[in-house]
């Protein structure tokens, strides 16, 4: 094995064992509000992060994206709730309970919960992506609100009462920080590879020009759908988390309320920063607890501030550039230089 | 090398261009000359596919590539410099040269040697490599949009309007960088409404009046022809 790649297993073992000791750590002590909290959180900030890579990087105006993140949790927990059982008569590695049992479950359901929101996001993307600006935000914010109305008039899912009784593979053994932290890492990770790729550059260049980029060679098509296949995944996945994780869905978790927030995170991010959608995700997320004590002005609030921040940092919390160790290299630096010139100004 | 017979394109009711046919040899600078909303862009377009002629045949190397995707012609050699320029502004110089190359992007050593020579023919470019491309002079996005359809390896180079917006002195640069891409080996069709430049470099010259193609020839003279300075050069 090339030593590089020996270095790349290590470091993600590593980083593996680290994120399930601070899970255990956190899940112990950590009181159950904010521990649900958090984990919302990373739910939220993993779906940004994945429709960052349609809207910020790609530049394509997606505002269904809530579509996927149910198809994604439907699908896995369609899986764990209504298929596993039947093939566990046979098979019994798929027995839950034990915890290898647990995390092969767990597993298989997020490649289904992903590849299905992946298969969605192909059929939605491929004829749509040919549109451009405003017909694709409204293809497929009506894409989202389809396939909502689709979860609540299929009785095998539950209709509007939803699935209920999903088993608890996220969260049993204290290790749901890990799991919705690492795919987090992961799905940042991957996009982070993506950007430094010529696949990466060309999704750029897409949204910088688009006959710019056809006219370099760029399948400007194919491009697009990609993103949004890969993204659609991302959020699939973020889907079968939230399913596992809260036991119970319904299609009115889904609604357009959740796709226009994840929007609002992308917008929030600035165009195109993983790093940003990851802090956005968080934000917005914790904002409506932080305001909990405004009791019915709440959401009012957060709208207000939400403005409040648009108005005065339009171009995001980041704008295109990436949060890393450099930067807190650079702002330490900043801080410890800034009293040496006020000094030399008295 | 190209050769366009009859060509027809329309947007909506409007005929833009009406039975044009032009054809440029190996090895040759060819310009198409005429003023504002003749169909000169809309040759261009047409023959890199970003528009489809109703009507006519575009032959590159024996093939009809009428319908012919944009992004699989440069493939084949056919590499364009928009008009308007279109350089990717949030990108860097780097990244931009790098785009030009992407159909060969794994293959690092050539790309690595491509932009060396592009760099050489545009030292601007190289001062500015780091810079972010919307934050260049007019001249040098010119000159990175030129530099980026080079880094294809075009066999046919299409050149559309590279003097537009351009300081005078900066249009001669200009051409004598197309002279010498055209020396290098590099089939150009040169797009221009500035007429007398483009004719000074090109061997031979079409000018395009409302779509109709109205006089052809060695552009020596063209030059030279009363209709042509009258209507194009202003003497």
């Amino acid at each position: 094995m090339a030593p590089w790649l020996i270095k790349r297993i290590l470091g993600l073992c590593g980083g593996a064992g680290c994120l399930a000791a601070l899970s255990i750590l956190l899940s112990r002590n950590l009181e159950t509000y904010y521990y649900l909290v958090l984990i919302q959180c990373g739910i939220a900030a993993t779906l940004a992060v994945s429709l960052n890579l349609i809207n910020g990087i790609t530049g394509q105006f997606s505002i269904g994206h809530a579509g996927f993140y149910a198809v994604g949790a439907y699908v896995g927990a369609a899986w764990t709730v209504l298929w596993r059982p039947v093939l566990a008569h046979h098979l019994s590695f798929l027995e839950i309970g034990v915890p290898q049992g647990d995390i092969l479950n767990l597993l298989i359901a997020l490649v289904f919960g992903a590849c299905a929101a992946g298969i969605t996001g192909l059929i939605v993307g491929a004829p749509s992506l040919r549109l451009r600006g405003d017909y694709l935000a409204i293809l497929t914010l009506g894409f989202g609100e389809v396939i909502r109305v689709i979860l609540l008039n299929v009785d095998a899912v539950g209709g509007a009462r939803g699935l209920s009784g999903i088993p608890t593979l996220v969260s049993s053994g204290d290790l749901a920080a890990f799991w919705v932290f690492g795919s987090l890492c992961l799905v940042t990770l991957l996009t982070r590879n993506l950007m430094q790729s010529s696949r990466g550059l060309s999704w750029l260049a897409v949204r910088e020009d688009e006959i710019a980029a056809e006219a370099m060679g760029v399948d400007t098509t194919r491009v697009k759908v990609t993103a949004f296949v890969i993204g659609s995944m991302f959020a699939g996945a973020a889907g079968v988390l939230y399913a596992h994780f809260f036991t119970g869905i319904s299609p009115d978790i889904f609604g357009m309320d959740v796709s226009i927030m994840i929007t609002t995170m992308v917008v929030l991010a600035g165009t195109g920063s993983a790093t940003g959608a990851i802090l956005a995700g968080f934000v917005l997320t914790a904002l409506p607890e932080v305001f909990r004590f405004l009791k019915d002005y709440r959401m009012l609030i957060f709208s207000v501030t939400l403005i409040v921040i648009m108005l005065t940092r339009p171009q995001g919390f980041l704008g295109n550039r990436e949060l890393g160790f450099g930067t807190f290299a650079r702002l330490w630096k900043r801080l410890r230089r800034s009293p040496a010139v006020s000094g030399n100004a008295e | 090398m190209l050769s366009i017979e009859g060509l027809e394109v329309r947007y909506g009711a409007i005929r833009a261009l009406n039975n044009v046919s032009l054809e440029v040899r190996t090895g040759e600078i060819v310009t198409l000359i005429g003023a504002n909303g003749a169909g000169k862009s809309t040759a261009i377009r047409a023959i890199s596919g970003l528009v489809q002629p109703s009507r006519g045949r575009v032959l590159y190397q024996g093939h009809d590539i009428v319908g012919t995707e944009a992004h699989k012609l440069v493939g084949q050699g056919i590499c364009q410099s928009p008009e308007g320029r279109r350089i990717f502004a949030n990108l860097t110089v780097k990244e931009n040269l790098e785009l030009g190359a992407y159909l060969r992007y794994t293959r690092r050593a050539e790309v690595t040697a491509d932009m060396e020579r592009v760099l050489e023919l545009f030292p601007r470019l190289k001062e500015r490599i780091a810079q972010l491309g919307g934050t260049l002079s007019g001249g040098e996005q010119q000159m990175l949009a030129i530099g980026r359809a080079l880094m294809s390896r075009p066999k046919l180079l299409l050149l559309d309007e590279p003097s537009l917006g351009l300081a005078p002195f900066l249009v001669q640069q200009i051409f004598a960088i197309i002279e010498d891409i055209n020396r290098q080996g590099v089939t150009i069709l040169l797009v221009e409404q500035n007429a007398f430049q483009a004719l000074r470099v090109a061997h031979r010259g079409y000018v395009l009046e409302t779509g109709d193609l109205t006089m052809q020839g060695k552009a020596s003279d063209l030059l030279e022809d009363g209709r042509v300075r009258q209507a194009y050069l202003g003497r």
